[in-house]
């Protein structure tokens, strides 16, 4: 079924360009997206990806969090992450 | 595995337009493979049709009469090519040749001509007219279809397929319509060109997927390249696409060639709509015109079919790479006036040297011709009106 994560069979290059062989898909991504992306493939949570983004981005007075909640969604709305009903990073 | 000698590989549908047929791909691809040592032999219907003009496709080609011009006419000029050039594989490209190559293909057989074709049973069961059927045999998804064969039909058929629908034409040609007057224009428009039946197939919101796919004709696949259109030209027609993975495609294919027991090359059309699903919109009966991205890709369909049409034992195929990409461009094929002059004046056009004997003799009697179109001579003409 299509629905299923596609995370695992991205090929990503070092700028930032993501082809997902599954959908035949490509993005663009940005410094910030690529970070979440690759945290996400190496299995870590949204929490920690937005440590990751914290770490490596000045933060200071944005909401962060939420911006790594509406990329994850866009990734969610391509398949490339699974959707999850309670609203978690499955 | 060393062949006896190389084959004589006869191959149709070398118009290569901004809808071009399938022949030149399926000429490349089997030029690719590193096991392919034979001659190839062209056949087109059109002395311009443009795939004849490239040096290194066909090695020769030959005119053949429209099959709508009747089987024994066909028959005749086959055999004739074969005759002069030999012929031991052939792989027809363009759905209109299927169903009369299919019925000489005894014929073909005890000349030596060997296809690797569906039945016409086969055939039958995944055209556009009987495409849901495939629903219950195959448990393919297919979108809501009506076949119809009188215009005033169409004044009732919303209430089993919605609109906004596509008009389609038994073998080619599709027409949106989203109201009753566009769905009168796009009948008569599909009629005119195509002939009856008309199927009306609802449209279905989605990304559109083709798979370019062979059949064993047991019910197994023996390879496929699904691909992702990325550029469309204003006849809808892919003019850039890309290789893809995706497992439940691939799936749909091999359903479909369970459900059918597909013998031979094929073309199958879906979308994936919002929900994720595949919906079979077609399947068309041969190799599609971008086949030589399944050769690029790593997965060789034209020289499997080749080599299965010879009873060969197939090397190996695939796995392809996703990612793989086509994009079409267009060249201006420069030639000689004596390539168009062979094929408008005697039908066929000779590239080889170490042809058979009729083959001397005919080359012998080719007259060269005479120089035209020189500006000295264009301006003389022109001073003389």
């Amino acid at each position: 079924m299509s629905k299923q994560s596609h995370l695992r069979d991205l090929a990503i290059s070092e700028s930032g360009f993501v082809f997902d062989p599954v959908t035949g898909a490509t993005f663009t991504l940005n410094g910030t997206g690529l970070v979440i992306l690759q945290a996400l493939r190496a299995g870590k949570t949204r929490a920690e990806a937005l440590k990751l983004v914290e770490a490596e981005y000045e933060t200071e007075g944005h909401d962060a969090g939420a911006d790594v909640d509406e990329f994850v969604l866009q990734l969610e709305r391509h398949d490339i992450v699974a959707r999850d009903p309670e609203g978690g990073q499955s | 595995m060393s062949r006896k000698r190389p084959l004589r590989v006869a191959v149709t549908g070398l118009n290569a337009t901004d809808n071009p047929a399938p022949g030149v791909g399926v000429i490349r691809a089997l030029r690719h493979h590193p096991g392919f040592d034979g001659q190839i032999v062209g056949l087109a219907y059109d002395a311009l049709d443009s795939g004849i003009y490239a040096p290194d496709l066909a090695d020769n080609v030959f005119l053949m009469p429209y099959p709508s011009q009747g089987l024994d006419a066909y028959e005749a000029r086959l055999r004739y090519v074969h005759e002069t050039v030999g012929i031991d594989v052939l792989l027809p490209t363009l759905d209109s040749e299927l169903p009369g190559i299919i019925a000489l293909e005894p014929k073909l057989r005890a000349l030596g001509i060997k296809t690797f074709l569906p039945t016409q049973q086969q055939l039958d069961l995944r055209s556009k007219v009987r495409l849901t059927s495939l629903r219950e045999s195959a448990g393919l998804r297919v979108p809501e279809t009506a076949v119809i064969s009188d215009a005033s039909q169409l004044a009732t058929v919303h209430e089993r397929v919605p609109y906004p629908f596509y008009v389609k034409g038994a073998y080619y040609g599709a027409q949106l319509a989203r109201g009753l007057d566009e769905a009168l224009a796009a009948f008569h428009k599909v009629v005119a060109q195509w002939g009856l039946p008309v199927v009306v197939q609802q449209r279905i919101d989605g990304e559109e997927y083709d798979v370019v796919a062979v059949g064993d004709g047991e019910g197994g696949l023996v390879g496929a390249v699904p691909m992702k259109k990325t550029l469309l030209t204003d006849k809808g027609k892919g003019w850039a696409g890309v290789a893809v993975r995706d497992p439940e495609l691939l799936e749909v294919t091999r359903a479909f060639m369970h459900a059918t027991k597909w013998r031979g090359p094929c073309e199958i059309e879906a979308i994936r709509d919002r929900d994720g699903h595949y919906q079979l919109l077609e399947v068309n009966p041969r190799f599609p015109a971008w086949v030589y991205m399944s050769a690029t890709a790593g997965e060789n369909l034209p020289y499997a079919a080749m080599q299965l049409a010879a009873g060969e034992v197939l090397d190996p195929l695939g796995p392809y790479r996703a990612g793989t990409m086509f994009v079409r461009i267009s060249l201006d094929q420069y030639a000689s006036i004596d390539t168009f002059a062979a094929l408008a004046d005697k039908g066929e056009l000779l590239r080889e040297q170490h042809a058979t004997q009729s083959f001397g003799e005919h080359e012998g009697e080719r007259r060269s011709l005479p120089l035209v179109g020189r500006p000295q001579d264009a301006r003389s003409q022109g001073a003389a009106r």
